[in-house]
């Protein structure tokens, strides 16, 4: 069963909390020659069925953020209120829980399971999240234009139908937030339009929170909102 | 470094397998060297035994340059020395106590007067004894003051031929004649002036321990072997690993232009390195290994063959530079496809991510291949014959086909788990367990050998132990058993025990040697008596056995003797004694497990009639069960010197155990760390391939589940393996349990035990590779579930 959000559906989610809200956050890097500072201070919200569009120059920080926000990584200092729950506040068991029942994450790698086939990979966190829904896999796989490679490897696809993958799975669990660190890095420039349409369109019709690192103005631009990460705090543009 | 690890530890177990052979191997020569100078020709009785000292008198007055030599075996408190009576005015030059003519002092004393025995420093620390001292042998006759004399051979006494005739109770009896270098005597001389009494052999042909203790050398060597090969498989294992984590070096190399042939060479100088220090730090280990051995080894020889071995290791060059030979020939075998990959390593190779699916089935295709070659090799060589060569190449190759198809095996198990599976974790846990099957295959199939390995030879030796225990009883029925120091006390015991009322019946057990195409034999008479006829144990007899052994011109032949000789009940065998031949009847085989010479077992009558040096000191007593230890005090009060050795029927039994459980205590040894050695490769590659699994497992968390969770499941997985390794270890443990104990016992000592069964073992086995899987994964683990997420992390942003 699939859920096709009313305009009201959508505007009544919008004027609820925020779905992720970010407050004072700060992480550095400590290594051999001493400790890195990358964030210094980030703030910002971001509602349900929202898109945010995070650029920067590389190096600037902007994967280390989307860890943070994806209970991936530990702040120094700071709070990220995901659905209204502290992160800081979490076990490690119940941050595991959150990742795969709240957040849908697209690596810049992928990051497929080598060895699942299509088909599992793309329902791997929603079978692990206990919320496997065949036919929305289905219609996902369909939208994706993956259904006539269920059966195939992650190794015997090519790098766009990998992208497409990672985006399918991500979505499969119909994640609050979406997380996505230049999920457009490998692709062509027609590919990648046509995958960020995609996920727009998708992320629309599920109605969950859109993040999504990346160094393309263009691609920047067809989200709702862009901020720019800039010596260590967040720029509006 | 595990590379390093894998190539000193495989030359280790194998340069000291070899030391000990080298060491025992230059005893036996050091001990028939030592008198005659080695090489050399010299005569021995042509009928085996001794022969009379009138013969030497004969040559000497015919002008043949002999020397006299008697040699007997006899006791010091409870010390084995052979006693050396030599004559060091005729001795030939090159023999190395023949210098000692120089020393006219020594010579003096050692030829008037009470005399001079000499023995190596050695000796005398193992007899606790200081020079000067006069012990008594077991005869109760004083030996000369001793001194030391560094050039006497180990285990040893050497005194001049007069005293040792006094000693061993041999008078005017010698054992050999030593010729001179330039004695000229052929054939046809030798039968002029002797007869047919004495042959001429080559000094170097009679080297009787050596040929003896072939079979267990030969043994040592096999288990060596072994444990070289499962060394190599780790060498193997690391050396892949590392080239696979080097590979892209090798490709960006290659890419900018270095010529391929010039990277092999550099790999080349850089595996002759690792062989030096790897090689070296071997041979020390090697040389460690042997030394803890030795004792062992040395006993276990001594108290099974009599013979001596000098327990200070001494080892020459071209010991350590067969260990190098082995670490090289490792080392270049192990990286020999490292090497080929290298060669065609294209110069422009585009960074793909490794397709491993198909790598995987390549690898699994030829495994099978390969298993299947390996398999057909065993069948060949089990049909080539049944020498010991082939039956170690069978257990070799059946080994290798098993530990090949090993994998296969688990990736099979994988797959269809995978396909039961519904959970998604359990399905990704089935899934990735098959990708890490080619990493860790090496050490999982050394693991497989050493399992096998430890099973089979465990299973043996349990055998042989439920053998040797049933068949020690029903050998050892008599009570008592007494050495008389001379056949004189013998009669007179003889004679006093016959007025004993405890005594239901004395057994002489006489012995003679004799020689059957070469080969040592030893000749033991028999009593008619219910002590022989209802329990000695015969595995094969004609129905009338017992009494046409009395009655006829019978014997009974050991099974290791009739199979040497080839004959079977009914056969006719010559036998050399003391005048002629005599011709028997074979009317039975018995079992004689653990004696290396051929027994042939006769009445006792016809042993007093055939052999006139039969020794006539050794007896069996059956005295009342109650009355033995009171009996056994007061035969000793009343004939002290008289008795040599009496042991009751239990210590005689626990003394053969105890050289039983010896002969085996080395083959654990080096079963034990094979073993070891096989946890160790599990460690080193689990410890290798933990970066990678870091990368495999990322995602899994990354998508939701905990450190620990999959943390449990690398365990479940790892331990699984071993599972399964012991699993498939068990039949083919069985298997080389039944070809050690039908192919190479038999071809080795030339008996056959019953192939028995040892569930309780094969559990023991189990539970070992769960402990040597759980421990050599704790590390690997360990670390896993406590990868800090930035670790985790670091896999989404490199390139990979
Ligand atoms: N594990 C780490 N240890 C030390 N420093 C790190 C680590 N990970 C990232 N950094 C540093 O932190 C800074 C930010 O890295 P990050 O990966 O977040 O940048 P980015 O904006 O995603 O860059 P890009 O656009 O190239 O992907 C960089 O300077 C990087 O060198
Ligand atoms: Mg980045």
């Amino acid at each position: 069963m699939s859920i096709h959000a009313t305009p009201e559906y959508l505007e009544a989610l919008r004027k609820s909390a925020p779905m992720l809200r970010v407050e004072g956050l700060r992480k550095s890097y400590s290594t051999p020659q001493g400790a890195i500072p990358v964030l210094c201070g980030v703030d910002f919200t971001l509602a349900a069925g929202a898109s945010l569009a995070l650029t920067g120059e590389s190096g600037s920080g902007k994967s280390t953020l989307l860890h943070l926000v994806g209970a991936l990584d530990d702040a120094d200092a700071g709070e990220i209120f995901l659905d209204g729950v502290a992160l800081t506040l979490l076990s490690e068991r119940a941050r595991a829980a959150l990742r795969r029942e709240k957040i849908g994450v697209v690596f810049q790698q992928f990051n497929l399971i080598p060895s699942l086939t299509v088909a599992e990979n793309l329902g791997f966190q929603a079978r692990l999240a206990g919320r496997y829904d065949a036919a929305w896999q289905d219609e996902l796989a369909h939208r994706l234009g993956l259904a006539a490679l269920a059966a195939r490897y992650p190794e015997e696809l090519s790098g766009g139908q990998q992208q497409r993958v990672a985006i399918g799975r991500a979505l499969a669990v119909r994640p609050s937030l979406l997380l996505a660190d230049e999920p457009t890095g490998n692709l062509d420039e027609a590919t990648g339009d046509n995958v960020l349409a995609l996920a727009l369109d998708l992320v629309a019709t599920t109605g969950c929170a859109f993040l999504m690192a990346t160094h393309s103005q263009r691609l920047a631009a067809r989200l709702q909102r862009r901020v720019r990460l800039d010596g260590g705090v967040l720029a509006a543009q | 470094m595990t590379l390093l690890a894998g190539l000193a530890i495989a030359t280790a177990l194998w340069s000291g397998v070899q030391a000990l052979n080298a060491q025992a191997r230059n005893s036996y020569d050091a001990a028939t060297a030592a008198i005659s100078g080695g090489g050399g020709r010299m005569l021995l009785a042509a009928r085996g035994g001794l022969f009379e000292q009138d013969l030497f008198v004969k040559l000497r007055r015919a002008g043949v340059e002999v020397s006299p030599v008697l040699e007997g075996a006899s006791r010091i408190g409870d010390k084995n020395i052979r006693i050396v009576g030599v004559e060091p005015v005729s001795l030939p030059r090159r023999s190395p106590i023949a210098h000692m003519r120089k020393r006219a002092d020594i010579l003096d004393d050692f030829l008037t007067g009470e005399g001079r025995a000499f023995a190596s420093p050695q000796t005398l620390r193992r007899l606790d004894l200081a020079e000067g001292a006069q012990p008594q042998t077991e005869r109760g006759r004083r030996l000369p003051p001793l001194t030391a004399l560094a050039e006497a051979p180990p285990g040893a006494i050497v005194v001049d031929i007069g005293v040792a005739q006094r000693l061993l109770d041999r008078p005017g009896k010698l054992s050999r004649l030593i010729l001179a270098d330039d004695a000229a005597l052929d054939e046809a001389r030798l039968k002029r002036v002797a007869g047919d009494a004495l042959r001429l052999v080559a000094a170097d042909d009679d080297s009787e321990l050596a040929r003896l203790t072939d079979s267990f050398h030969l043994n040592l060597t096999a288990f060596g072997f072994l444990a070289f090969l499962v060394g190599l498989f780790i060498v193997h294992a690391a050396y892949g690993l590392a080239f696979e984590q080097r590979l892209p070096t090798l490709r960006t190399l290659r890419a900018l232009g270095v010529a391929a042939p010039n990277l092999v060479a550099a790999m080349a100088c850089e595996i002759a390195a690792f062989t030096f220090v790897a090689g070296g730090a071997g041979l020390i280990g090697g040389y460690a290994i042997a030394q803890a051995l030795l004792p062992n080894v040395a006993r276990s020889l001594e108290s099974l063959y009599g013979a001596q071995i000098s327990e200070s290791l001494t080892l020459d060059a071209r010991w350590g530079l067969s260990g190098l030979v082995m670490a090289g020939a490792g080392a270049v075998l192990a990286a020999a496809s490292g090497f080929a990959k290298t060669m065609r390593l294209p110069p422009l190779s585009v960074a793909r991510p490794i397709a491993w699916r198909a790598a995987h089935h390549r690898y699994l295709r030829r495994q099978a291949a390969f298993a299947t070659i390996a398999l057909v090799a065993a069948i060949c060589a089990y049909d080539f014959g049944k020498g010991l060569a082939s039956g170690f190449a069978v257990i070799g190759f059946s080994l290798l086909a098993a530990a090949l198809f090993l994998p296969v095996a688990l990736a099979g198990f994988l797959a269809l788990s995978e396909n039961l599976a519904h959970r998604p974790l359990a399905r990704w846990f089935f899934a990735d367990g098959r990708q890490e099957i080619s990493g860790l295959s090496l050490a999982l199939m050394a693991l497989l050998v050493a399992l096998a390995a430890n099973i089979g030879v465990g299973g043996m030796v349990e055998g042989f132990r439920q053998t040797f225990t049933r068949w020690l009883d029903a050998r050892l029925v008599a009570e008592v058993y007494f050495e008389a120091a001379t056949p004189a006390d013998a009669r007179d015991i003889e004679a006093w025990a016959r007025g004993q009322p405890d005594i239901s019946a004395i057994l002489p057990v006489w012995r003679a040697k004799t020689r059957i195409d070469g080969w040592p034999i030893e000749i033991v008479g028999m009593t008619a008596h219910e002590t022989y006829s209802a329990h000695f144990p015969l595995i094969e007899a004609t129905p009338d056995v017992w009494t046409a052994l009395h009655a006829q011109d019978a014997v009974l032949v050991s099974e290791q003797l009739a199979r040497r000789l080839g004959v079977g009940l009914g056969s006719a065998l010559d036998i050399p004694t003391s005048r002629r031949d005599w011709r028997a009847r074979v009317v039975g085989i018995f079992p004689d497990y653990g004696n290396p010479k051929g027994q042939l077992r006769v009445d006792h009558e016809e042993l007093k009639r055939y052999f006139d040096d039969a020794s006539g000191v050794h007896y069996g007593l059956r005295v009342s069960p109650d009355a033995t230890a009171r009996f056994i005090d007061n035969m000793q009060r009343r004939f002290d010197g008289a008795i040599a050795r009496i042991l009751d029927q239990s210590e005689l039994k626990s003394m053969s155990t105890e050289i039983f459980e010896r002969t085996f205590a080395v083959t654990a040894a080096l079963n034990t760390l094979t073993l070891i050695v096989s946890g160790v490769a599990l460690f080193a590659s689990l410890l290798t391939l933990s970066d990678m699994r870091q990368a495999r497992i990322a995602p899994v968390w990354a998508l939701g589940a905990t450190r620990r969770e999959l943390a449990a499941l690398e365990m479940i997985r790892v331990v699984a393996f071993a599972a399964g390794a012991a699993i498939l270890a068990t039949p083919l443990g069985l298997f080389m349990t039944w070809c050690l104990v039908a192919i190479v016992n038999v071809a080795a000592f030339g008996w056959r035990l019953p192939f028995q069964m040892f569930p309780t073992q094969w559990l023991m086995v189990f539970l070992i590779a769960l402990c040597a899987a759980i421990l050599a994964a704790l590390i690997p683990v360990a670390r896993l579930a406590r990868a800090a997420p930035t670790e985790l992390l670091k896999v989404f942003s490199n390139e990979r």
